[in-house]
């Protein structure tokens, strides 16, 4: 292990970066040299052309550094090629890793994350240990996990001492209350308060009411509805309440916990990308229960395979089928045909004798009968996972698809949830997609539509353009996203090889894609907490300030997933949220979470504030950052108060938490 | 970028927000103007802006309960265990008579008088016309503003701001009262997620850090080139030393108002707060949980009548303690859908269709019940189980915008919404 202080990595960036602490007695040295800096800062992003065709890549690369061997770079150093490297393909650099994948290759790096199986990640695999729901069937979860109600009509409780319980419950989990509260469908939740007495307006607040987007704590009306702290641990965190919430709980910091500790860090952010693409909702119903299977069954295994083994994962999971109601779509002729068969049948056995006369129909049937065709699915699939909204279909191609996943359903939701064809609701009939007759019969007309749909050159496009706008920059180079397109079609959608081809594409490595990304709030979390080396005991506070700078875990609502141009989430509250969170991690007030900063920063830094701060900007921020912010910051740090002196210590002691938090919330820490 | 090269020069370019702040009030105190002249300005109620509050009940409110068609004997058969008996004079616990076919629900008492005094109007059999009874879907739709269409990235009230330009618009334009963006403010509006006004702020983990860390992370974005988070940034710590400007205890109820305890009236304080404090504020959106009442939903009393008392408590007391400045603030209501017209057989009511809409403040033509009535007779329910719809919700909203925001152009507010202002209920003064 790289000892956390030395700094070799540094001493490479010594044509950017003012390291030397000496330099603080040159200040007219050191105006030179921020100003040259700037010029070189600003020579570097002006003089290079931008990429609007691609270079050949054996032509440009810089000669001598065997760490870029093999690819296609010529406007980065070896150490913001790394640096990209792993804030691209991976969560940001640990203390450590650049020396580590340098010394390795950044090549051979590429090649072990695109392999993530040639990695071990035991030690991560241990963490993941204290959360039994990852590895339980939705029937499991369903039974072990069940709605209050449920549970207390299993254990035999009165709804007076179900309702005492749940109200001590909810003491204990008054500060994940921003997590779950919120979702929108505890329907049952809702009809255990239902007998809350009558005027007693501070019970109802109090209620856990179902469409509480902003659920009241306790004490909020004295302490200001802000009352819940994502510092502070809660109860119900460590806990092993089997609540129906505590599943997507464990699914978060499980979530947080791969993130920061996998060495297998492609696949983390795969993952991430994929379940976003194939968003699904916990909120909505049951689809709590079904999320860990989601993710462990669905998009993991094919997160780096062929897409339409994802695209049909996803259309058979169970977690989709609720989501977008496909489990409820049905032929609506099939009831009428159901009904015809049973008319026949109860006919035959009139005529031989047996079997009652027939009865009138049963509301149940009534009920039954308004099943119909549901166009959710068919349109989503279309619009969102493959062709893109202007893919080239019409109104009619959603019907007709939405025929072909007629019969597509869930098996016993509340009980059993997995995958089921009910041949009875499946639309026999011919249907034509996108000019191309389906049909295959029964279960293989869905297939089809997923084969044609996965092969379409819109999806293809589709594809390549998402990827390259979380891998590359919000508005991608188009020969880039042709080049992705071409492998995707070439490969039968093969993933891997969609991702080798953007990787070894110059675009990737272009000045122009350097920090061209903002962090979203689940990156920035957990670069932060990777970039610290923090050592993280609980993850739930975390998954707090995740949620809180604007991007709950699990909880995105639409199907469309979070969007990832910057624009559309970029926000005042948003910005103030990521510097609070800076200073909170940095300065030790995250629960759960412990970060050395002076072994961080090293020991000697503690005497020296300006050491402390080219310490912090030369191991967070690889050495760059825009003059006048350094400036700013050298200005912030002299002030006394950084530099405190202790009665009994005539060393005076610099606030590393301070300095090292300030150095977390600037801008050049919130791209990546 | 050009200004990030002047050595020890701070950029002098002016933020957008510049002029505001220097036309803009005692509470920035930045300024050089004179006091008097300071004074002058403070005392001018930013100009004849016009704030528009959208409180949404999430969970699908019972319209049917709460603005009671008490003529309608339908009503009464549909609803045996939870109907509101009909006013009575001297009578508690009854419908309370509006126009002589609709009343409210009993716990709303303290919105009676608005809507004798014309400042309250309603909206029946309103809503979504898109048909699901998810509250997912149709809480995306209705916020969405497109309903039936799931694409749509962003939320009708920040397209709403998005068209009514404005040079030097403040931080706070749009501001949602709780953790999180609501769907309908998501887009390019940079609208602001506000708990509580005394937490926004920098939060050093030692109070003697303040002004260190405050003043590092303000001067770091303001010089930073990167055009994104620069002008977040920048928006962020103007909006923070506005509200650090805010005495808070400066703005306490006015006219006697008495705010529940509440989250909801708490929330409705703070929004009070934010506009007697002059910051620029145009839209606001706050929401309030619960109404998902399949069981034990009750009649005059019970689960229901307590969200409304605090509802209309909330209501009541914003009203009074705006007190002049309602001339320019109007209050709309909406929830996802209603529920149905028939009680269940657990004294509750399930998801239904249409709802009730109310409308509040000064350009308000109150103290009517817009809307046609669609009838409770089994052919006219929607579906044969709920209250039809007669009112898109949209027509509401747009008059609102309109009339009230000077909204010019409704298209990219409601796409795929053909919107005549022939169409318009016409419950807003032009």
């Amino acid at each position: 292990m790289h000892p956390k202080h030395s700094t070799p990595a540094i001493a490479a960036l010594k044509c950017r970066i003012i390291v030397r602490r000496d330099l603080r007695l040159l200040p007219l040295f050191r105006t030179f040299l921020a100003l040259s800096l700037a010029f070189s800062l600003f020579s570097a992003q002006w003089d290079l052309p931008a990429f609007a065709t691609p270079v050949p890549a054996a032509d440009k690369k810089p000669k001598g550094d065997p760490a870029l061997k093999g690819l296609p770079i010529t406007e980065l150093s070896a150490d913001e090629a790394v640096l990209h490297a792993l804030n691209r393909l991976a969560y940001g650099p640990r203390p450590g890793d650049l020396d580590r994948v340098k010394q390795m290759g950044l090549s051979k790096w590429i090649d072990q994350q695109l392999n993530p199986k040639s990695i071990d990640d035991s030690a991560v695999e241990a963490r993941l240990r204290e959360y039994p729901t990852l590895g339980m069937s939705n029937a499991q979860l369903m039974a072990q996990y069940p709605n209050p109600q449920q549970a207390a009509k299993q254990a035999g409780l009165s709804p007076e001492e179900l309702k005492a319980q749940q109200s001590a419950q909810r003491q204990a989990d008054a500060g994940v209350a921003s997590m779950l509260n919120d979702m929108q469908d505890q329907e049952k939740l809702a009809q255990l308060s239902g007998d809350t007495p009558q005027g007693a307006m501070k019970a109802t607040s109090d209620a856990p009411s179902p469409m509480k987007q902003n659920s009241p704590t306790p004490g909020a009306g004295r302490k200001g509805s802000l009352s819940v702290d994502p510092n502070a641990v809660p109860q119900a965190i460590s806990d092993d309440s089997k609540r129906p919430q505590r599943v997507v709980e464990e699914l978060a910091m499980a979530k947080v916990t791969r993130a920061i500790y996998s060495d297998r860090q492609l696949q983390q952010v795969m993952d991430d990308f994929w379940f976003n693409h194939f968003n699904v909702f916990a909120g909505k119903g049951e689809v709590k229960w079904y999320l860990s299977s989601y993710e462990r069954d669905v998009i993991q295994p094919n997160a780096l395979g062929k897409f339409k083994d994802l695209v049909n994962a996803t259309a058979k999971s169970p977690a989709m089928l609720f989501y977008l109601d496909n489990y409820l779509s049905a032929d609506p002729k099939s009831a009428q045909r159901q009904a015809q068969q049973r008319a026949m049948r109860q006919a035959q056995r009139r005529n031989y004798g047996w079997g009652p006369p027939p009865a009138p129909p049963k509301p149940q049937n009534a009920k039954k009968q308004e099943r119909g065709l549901n166009e959710n699915y068919g349109r989503e699939l279309m619009e969102l996972h493959t062709l893109s909204v202007d893919g080239g279909y019409t109104q009619k191609d959603v019907t007709e698809v939405a025929r072909c996943f007629t019969g597509w359903t869930i098996e016993k939701p509340r009980e059993l949830a997995s995958f089921k064809f009910d041949e009875k609701l499946h639309d026999p009939d011919l249907k034509v997609v996108l000019g191309k007759k389906i049909h295959a019969g029964g279960m293989k007309d869905g297939e089809q539509v997923i084969e044609l749909l996965s092969k379409n050159p819109n999806t293809a496009k589709f594809i390549s353009t998402k990827l390259a706008r979380r891998f590359v920059s919000d508005d991608p180079p188009t020969a880039l996203v042709a080049r992705m397109s071409k492998t995707f079609l070439k490969s039968d959608g093969d993933i891997r090889e969609v991702m080798r081809t953007m990787i070894y594409s110059p675009e990737f490595w272009s000045r122009e894609a350097y920090r061209a990304k903002v962090k979203t709030p689940f990156e920035l979390v957990v670069t932060s907490t990777r970039a610290l080396g923090t050592d993280v005991d609980t993850p739930m506070p975390l998954v707090q300030w995740v949620n809180r700078i604007g991007e709950p875990l699990y909880q995105c609502q639409p199907p469309t997933g979070y969007s990832d141009k910057a624009e559309t989430w970029v926000n005042t509250g948003a910005l103030l949220n990521r510097l609070n969170f800076s200073l909170a991690l940095a300065g030790n007030k995250v629960r759960g979470s412990r970060s050395d900063v002076t072994a961080f920063l090293g020991s000697d830094s503690s005497s020296d504030p300006r050491a402390a701060l080219d310490r912090a900007v030369a191991l967070l921020l690889g050495g760059q950052i825009a003059p006048t912010t350094i400036e700013t910051l050298e200005k912030q740090i002299a002030n006394p108060q950084v530099v405190q002196a202790k009665l009994d210590d005539p060393v005076k002691q610099v606030d590393l938490g301070v300095v090292t938090g300030l150095v977390l919330g600037a801008p050049e820490f919130q791209r990546r | 970028m050009s200004n990030s090269c002047c050595e020890g020069v701070r950029p002098t370019k002016f933020s957008r927000r510049y002029f505001m702040k220097q036309g803009g009030i005692a509470l920035v105190g930045l300024s050089t103007v004179p006091a008097f002249l300071q004074r002058a300005i403070a005392s001018t109620p930013t100009a004849s802006k016009k704030q528009l509050v959208v409180l949404f009940q999430r969970g699908a409110a019972d319209g049917l309960n709460i603005v009671v068609p008490f003529a309608e004997p339908n009503y009464y058969r549909l609803r045996p265990s939870i109907a509101i008996p009909q006013p009575k004079r001297g009578g508690t616990d009854v419908t309370l008579d509006l126009d002589g076919f609709f009343g409210l629900h009993p716990g709303l008492a303290p919105l009676v008088p608005f809507f004798q005094k014309n400042q309250l109007a309603i909206v029946h059999a309103a809503g979504s016309p898109d048909p699901t009874r998810s509250h997912f879907d149709a809480q995306d739709y209705m916020e969405s503003g497109t309903p039936g269409v799931k694409a749509t990235e962003d939320g009708w009230l920040d397209r709403a701001i998005g068209t009514i330009p404005e040079e030097n618009a403040s931080p706070f334009r749009a501001v949602a009262i709780g953790p999180n963006l609501p769907r309908m403010l998501w887009g390019s509006t940079g609208a602001i997620a506000l708990p509580d006004l005394r937490q926004f702020k920098v939060q050093p983990q030692s109070a003697a850090m303040n002004n260190v860390v405050q003043g590092g992370f303000e001067a770091m974005y303001a010089q930073s080139v990167d055009s994104a988070l620069h002008g977040t940034g920048t928006e962020t710590f103007e909006a923070i030393d506005m509200l650090r400007k805010i005495d808070i205890a400066k703005f306490p109820p006015e006219n006697g108002a008495d705010y529940p305890k509440s989250p909801l009236g708490q929330k409705m304080q703070q929004i009070s707060v934010m506009l007697k404090a002059n910051i620029g504020v145009e839209v606001l959106f706050v929401d309030c949980g619960g109404w998902d009442n399949h069981v034990n939903e009750g009649g005059a009393q019970g689960q229901l009548s307590n969200l409304l008392k605090d509802l209309a408590q909330s209501l009541a007391a914003f009203h009074q303690d705006l007190g002049a400045r309602m001339n320019d603030v109007v209050v709309l209501t909406m929830s996802e859908f209603g529920r149905t017209a028939k009680e269940n057989g657990n004294r509750g009511t399930d998801h239904g269709h249409a709802n009730c809409m109310f409308v509040m403040g000064g350009d308000v033509k109150g103290g009517r019940v817009y809307g046609k009535w669609p009838g409770l007779d089994d052919h006219q329910l929607n579906e044969g189980r709920d209250l039809a719809l007669t009112t898109d919700f949209r027509a509401v909203v747009s008059e609102i915008l309109t009339k009230h925001m000077g909204v010019k152009d409704l298209a990219p507010v409601f796409p795929r919404f053909a919107t005549n202002t022939h169409a318009f209920p016409g419950l807003v003064r032009s």
